[in-house]
C-alpha cells in the first residue's frame, strides 16, 4: 500500500533502496519522502505514542518526517534526496 | 494599603518557599514577582537536585532540602518529574579524579554516601560515558527535577496557603519608617510589613545596596540545550569535576544539558549564544556518545546572581532590622531553595534557623569595595 | 569585509539578490533548499520534464522569471543553498550546512524566510494521509505526487481552490472541497477584492472550473475530523445543513497561512500585534526596513501578502538597503513599488474578509485533539494549564510543552494561542508572543565546526 500516487513525471530512472532492511526502489528525483510513501505507509512513529505518522508539511517545517540513514545519519525524508544503495530505517517511537 | 507580616521580593524558588512556609506557619505574606513566578532562573535552570559537590558549609541546609524534596508531592501537590537517579561527577583525569576523593573524604558525615567509581568500575555501571573520564564519584539519592513546574509549583501553593501572590508587579520604591517597612510597586500596590525578604535572585543587589550593603554580585547566564526524544539512556544525572558540561535525561526521553555562558539580552532575558551551544555539542560526545547524530532541539538561558565566592548570601541584614536577604546562589540555588524558606520562616517565627547560616552573612563583603 | 547577507532564496530573496546585484553589490544568498524559487514556486529536481505551464498554470511566467533570474545570478553572487540559519547574534548568523556549522558576520542582512500554512488542529490530523494544503501542492509541483487516491482539500485560503484545481488538472481524484468561510463573507469582501481584478478573475475561475468538472464544492463547511485507522479513511464534515460523512483517503488543510518569525525575533526586531494577520509580527517601514538598523524585512515572513507582494518587497527592501550604504538609486522606483504594496494590501483586506478566520475553531474543539504534534500536547492539556491561572503563552508553554517540540511551535502556536485566548476568555493579541529560541531547526551533536 502506498500514501501518495504518482500523477505525472513516471519515466524517470529506478533508484534502488532499502526500507527497514527490505529491498524497494524510487525514481531519480524522488525525496525519500516520495520513495517511502509511494511504497508504504509511514515515515516514522510517534514520540509518545508510537502512532504511524507520515509527514506534514513537506517543507522542512513541521519536523515530522525524520529518518534514519545507514550511515547514521538523521535526515528529513522531505527535502532529502534518494540515492542508490541508501538504507532508510524508520523509527517505531515510543508509547510513554 | 495592604498590613502583611512579611513582604517578599522575588517568585523564585526561595522566595515561594518562604512564602509557603510563613504562610503554613499562619503569618500573613505579600509575595511579589516582577514577571511570573518561576519564570526566570528558578525556572529555566538546568532541573539538577544535586547535594554531591557543594561546598561543604553548605551541606547542612543541603541535607535538609533533600528531605524536603523527598516530601515534595505532600508539599507542593506535584511530583515535579523529581527522581533520585543519582548525581554521577565525572573525572576526566586522575587528578580530578583525586580531587573527587578528597571530596568524599571531606564531606563524610553529611550524609552523601558518596560511591567512588574507578574507570573500570565507571564503564560497568554506566556504559554510557564515554572513554574519555577516568572515573567518577556517585552520589545515589541526588537527582533532577522538572524547574518549570516546581518552582512555579511552591508559588501556586503559597497561595493556597493563604500567601497574596503578586505577579507583574514590579517593587518601585521600599522604605523603612522606623517600625517597618513600606513597599511600593508598578501596579499602585503599597505594602506595610515588619518583615521583608530580599529573595530578588540576580536582581537583590539593588536592594542590598539601598540599605547600604552592596555586594560585588555579577549575572551569569548559564547556556542550556535540551534534545529531541531519545531512548532511554541515562540513569543518572552527570557533571564533570572541575567544570564543563553537565546533562540528565528525563522520562520522556530528552537529554537536558548544560555547560558554558551565554549573553544578556537586557536586564532580565539572556540567551545561550551559539559559543556555548557548540562547546556542549562537541563535548556532549566525548563524553556520552550515544549522543551522535541526536538533534538539539532548543536553547535557552537564564539570568542568575553570582558572588565572588560562589556562596549565597543568607540571613540577616546587618544595617537594617527586619530586612532577610537570600540571594546569589550561583546558579546552583534550585535544591538547596526550599531550605533557604525554611530557614528564613525560621528566623521570622522563632528567632533563628535551626542550621548554621553564618557562613553565608552579608557582612562577608562588608570590607569589599564595590566598584 | 563582512557581507550582505539575504535569507532565503524566495520571491523576496531572489528579487533582493537581483537588485543589490544591479547595484554593485554582491551578497551572500543563503538558502534550506537545494534549488531558489521558495515554496510557492517551489522547482522541480533537475530531471524532472514538466512545463512551467503546467506547474505554475496562471503563473508560470512569474515562476520562469524567477528561476531564471536565480539561474543567471548564481554564479554572480554568493549563493549558499542547503544552508540552515539556525541561529542569529551579535552581528553575525549561525549556518548548518551539510553537516558543518560556520558563522557569518553581516553588515546587512534581508530576512526573506517565507512562510507555512496556518494549521487549525482536528481530531485525527496526526494519521498518515493528512497534510496541510501547502504540502499538498508541494508534492504535485515537486515531485508529481497526489498525497493519496481520493483527496479532500479543506479549510479556507486561496490556496484552497488553487490546490483543489491544480489536483483536479493533473489527474487527482478530488473527492470535496470544504470551504469554511460561508459564501457571504465572500460577498461582502467583494469591493476589497476589486483592487486586484486579475487576482480576483483567477480565483473565479477556479471555482467556477471546479463546478464545471463536477467537483463538489460546500462553503460554510467546517472538516470536523479525520477518521482513520493507520490511514484516513474518511472525514466528517458539517455545515448549515447537518452532519457529513466522506469517504477518502487522503486530507490536505490549512486557514491561510503564518510568517516565519524566528530568525526576526533573534536578530532583535520588534514585533506588534497584526490584526489582519492575527499574529506577532516584526515591524517593517514601508521600505522593509526593520526596528534594528542592519535589518530588513521583505515578504511573507514579516506579514503575509502573496508572492506578487514578496517580490516588490524585496526589491524595495533591497532599495533601502542600498540607499542606507550610501548608493544612488532610482528616484522614482521605491514610491512605484510602494504604492503597488499599497494596493496588494487592500487586496489582502479583502482576502482576509474571504477568508474569514474561523473565530469558532477554539470554543469547538474538543479536549482530546491533539494540537502539538511534536509532544502530543492535547487541547485539553492547554485548558488545564489555563484554569490553574496561567495566560501567557510561554508560560502556558513551560507548564505542558505547547510548542516545545522539533518544530517549535511552528505547527501548532497559532493554533495554542486561541484556545488559550478563548479559555483565559482574553483577545488573542493580550496572550503574549512565542519567543523563539535557537537552534530554530534541529541541531545535531558531532556537528563539524569550521574555526
Amino acid at each position: 500500500m502506498a500514501v501518495l500516487k504518482r500523477l505525472a513525471e513516471g519515466d524517470r530512472p529506478a533508484v534502488e533502496f532499502t526500507l527497514d532492511g527490505e529491498p524497494a526502489s524510487g525514481l531519480l528525483g524522488d525525496t525519500l519522502l516520495t520513495a517511502v510513501l509511494t511504497c508504504s505507509e509511514h515515515l516514522r512513529g510517534s514520540d509518545f505514542s508510537a502512532e504511524p505518522r507520515a509527514g506534514f508539511c513537506l517543507m522542512g517545517a513541521c519536523q515530522d518526517c525524520w529518518v534514519r540513514l545507514g550511515d547514521g545519519r538523521r535526515v528529513r525524508a522531505c527535502s532529502t534526496l534518494l540515492e542508490a544503495g541508501q538504507q532508510i530505517s524508520r523509527e517505531p517511537g515510543r508509547t510513554l | 494599603m495592604i498590613e502583611v507580616d512579611a513582604v517578599i521580593i522575588g517568585g523564585g524558588i526561595v522566595g515561594a518557599s518562604a512564602a509557603l512556609f510563613l504562610s503554613k506557619a499562619g503569618r500573613r505574606v505579600a509575595l511579589l514577582e516582577r514577571d511570573f513566578c518561576g519564570s526566570h532562573s528558578s525556572g529555566v535552570n538546568y532541573g539538577g537536585v544535586r547535594r554531591q559537590g557543594r561546598p561543604l558549609s553548605q551541606l547542612p541546609l543541603s541535607q535538609r532540602a533533600h528531605e524536603l524534596w523527598g516530601q515534595l508531592p505532600q508539599l507542593i501537590g506535584i511530583d515535579g518529574e523529581y527522581q533520585r537517579s543519582g548525581h554521577l561527577k565525572l573525572a576526566r583525569s586522575l587528578n580530578d579524579l583525586h580531587a573527587l576523593q578528597h571530596y568524599a573524604v571531606s564531606s563524610q558525615g553529611f550524609g552523601l554516601d558518596l560511591q567512588l567509581l574507578d574507570r573500570h568500575e565507571l564503564r560497568a555501571r554506566f556504559p554510557w560515558v564515554g572513554d574519555v573520564t577516568a572515573g567518577a564519584s556517585f552520589c545515589p539519592d541526588d537527582g533532577h527535577a522538572n524547574p518549570r513546574l516546581v518552582s512555579p509549583a511552591f508559588a501556586q501553593t503559597a497561595r493556597r496557603h493563604g500567601a497574596q501572590v503578586h505577579e507583574q508587579c514590579a517593587v518601585t520604591a521600599v522604605e523603612h519608617d522606623g517600625q517597618r517597612f513600606r513597599v511600593s510597586t508598578q501596579t499602585g500596590l503599597e505594602l506595610h510589613a515588619p518583615w521583608l525578604l530580599n529573595c530578588a535572585g540576580a536582581w537583590a543587589g539593588t536592594l542590598a545596596a539601598q540599605f547600604g550593603e552592596a555586594v560585588p554580585m555579577h549575572a551569569g547566564h548559564p547556556a542550556m540545550l535540551v534534545t529531541e526524544p531519545l531512548p532511554l539512556v541515562m540513569n543518572a544525572s552527570t557533571g564533570v569535576e572541575g567544570g564543563g558540561i553537565y546533562a540528565r535525561q528525563v522520562a520522556r526521553g530528552n537529554c537536558v544539558l548544560g555547560g558554558g555562558q551565554g549573553f544578556a539580552l537586557d536586564d532580565a532575558r539572556a540567551r545561550p549564544g551559539q559559543h556555548a551551544v557548540i562547546e556542549i555539542l562537541r563535548q556532549a560526545v566525548e563524553l556520552y556518545p550515544f549522543l551522535e547524530g541526536a538533534q538539539a532541539i532548543r536553547t535557552w538561558s537564564g539570568t542568575e546572581g553570582y558572588l565572588p565566592d560562589r556562596q549565597p548570601v543568607i540571613g540577616h541584614s546587618s544595617t537594617q532590622p527586619g530586612l532577610l536577604h537570600a540571594f546569589g546562589f550561583a546558579g546552583a540555588g534550585f535544591q538547596i531553595g526550599p531550605a533557604v524558606g525554611q530557614a528564613l520562616t525560621e528566623i521570622i517565627c522563632s528567632g533563628a534557623s535551626k542550621t548554621p547560616l553564618d557562613a553565608f552573612s552579608i557582612t562577608r563583603f562588608h570590607s569589599i569595595s564595590v566598584a | 569585509m563582512k557581507a550582505v547577507v539575504i535569507i532565503g532564496a524566495g520571491p523576496a530573496g531572489i528579487r533582493s539578490a537581483q537588485t543589490l546585484m544591479a547595484h554593485g553589490v554582491r551578497p551572500v544568498l543563503l538558502d534550506e533548499a537545494a534549488r531558489g524559487g521558495g515554496q510557492i514556486y517551489r522547482r522541480q529536481p533537475e530531471n524532472f520534464k514538466r512545463s512551467a505551464v503546467k506547474l505554475y498554470g496562471f503563473e508560470a511566467r512569474k515562476a520562469s522569471g524567477l528561476h531564471q533570474t536565480i539561474d543567471a545570478l548564481r554564479g554572480q553572487l554568493d549563493y549558499r543553498p542547503e544552508t540552515l540559519v539556525w541561529n542569529a547574534e551579535d552581528g553575525a548568523l549561525d549556518t548548518l550546512h551539510e553537516g558543518r556549522a560556520a558563522r557569518l558576520e553581516f553588515s546587512r542582512v534581508i530576512v526573506a524566510t517565507g512562510a507555512t500554512d496556518r494549521i487549525l488542529p482536528v481530531s485525527g490530523w496526526t494519521l498518515p494521509g493528512v497534510y496541510s494544503l501547502g504540502a499538498a501542492q508541494i508534492a504535485l509541483k515537486f515531485q508529481g505526487c497526489a498525497i493519496g487516491e481520493r483527496v479532500a482539500l479543506c479549510g479556507s485560503g486561496p490556496l484552497l481552490y488553487l490546490v483543489a484545481y491544480q489536483y483536479a488538472k493533473a489527474g487527482a481524484r478530488v473527492v470535496a472541497v470544504l470551504d469554511s468561510s460561508p459564501f457571504s463573507a465572500q460577498a461582502r469582501a467583494l469591493p476589497g477584492l476589486l483592487s486586484q481584478p486579475a487576482t480576483l478573475a483567477k480565483g473565479i475561475y477556479y471555482r467556477s472550473w471546479l463546478t464545471a468538472h463536477g467537483i463538489p464544492v460546500h462553503q460554510g463547511a467546517t472538516l470536523k475530523r479525520v477518521n482513520g485507522e493507520q490511514r484516513v479513511q474518511s472525514v466528517e464534515w458539517s455545515n448549515a445543513k447537518g452532519e457529513h460523512r466522506l469517504d477518502c483517503d487522503a486530507v490536505a488543510f490549512a486557514h491561510g497561512l503564518r510568517s516565519e518569525t524566528q530568525l526576526a525575533d533573534l536578530l532583535g526586531c520588534e514585533f506588534a500585534w497584526n490584526p489582519l494577520n492575527r499574529a506577532w509580527l516584526p515591524q517593517r517601514d514601508h521600505a522593509g526596513r526593520s526596528s534594528v538598523a542592519e535589518v530588513y524585512l521583505a515578504g511573507d515572513g514579516a506579514g503575509i501578502m502573496g508572492a506578487d507582494a514578496a517580490e516588490m518587497a524585496g526589491e524595495r527592501a533591497a532599495l533601502a538597503l542600498l540607499e542606507d550604504i550610501g548608493y544612488l538609486i532610482p528616484p522614482q522606483r521605491p514610491d512605484s513599488l510602494e504604492r503597488s504594496l499599497q494596493r496588494i494590501s487592500e487586496f489582502r483586506n479583502g482576502l482576509e474578509r474571504a477568508f474569514a478566520f474561523p473565530e469558532h475553531w477554539a470554543s469547538e474543539t474538543a479536549d482530546e485533539v491533539v494540537v502539538c504534534r511534536c509532544e502530543e500536547v492535547l487541547a485539553g492539556d492547554i485548558r488545564k494549564v489555563v484554569r490553574e491561572g496561567h495566560w501567557e503563552i510561554n508560560r502556558v508553554k513551560a507548564h505542558c510543552r505547547i510548542g516545545m517540540g522539533r518544530c517549535q511551535g511552528r505547527m501548532c502556536g497559532a493554533a495554542a494561542a486561541e484556545i488559550i485566548a478563548c479559555e483565559s476568555r482574553r483577545p488573542v493579541s493580550e496572550i503574549g508572543r512565542l519567543r523563539a529560541q535557537a537552534p530554530i531547526k534541529p541541531l545535531p551533536f558531532g556537528l563539524e565546526v569550521e574555526p
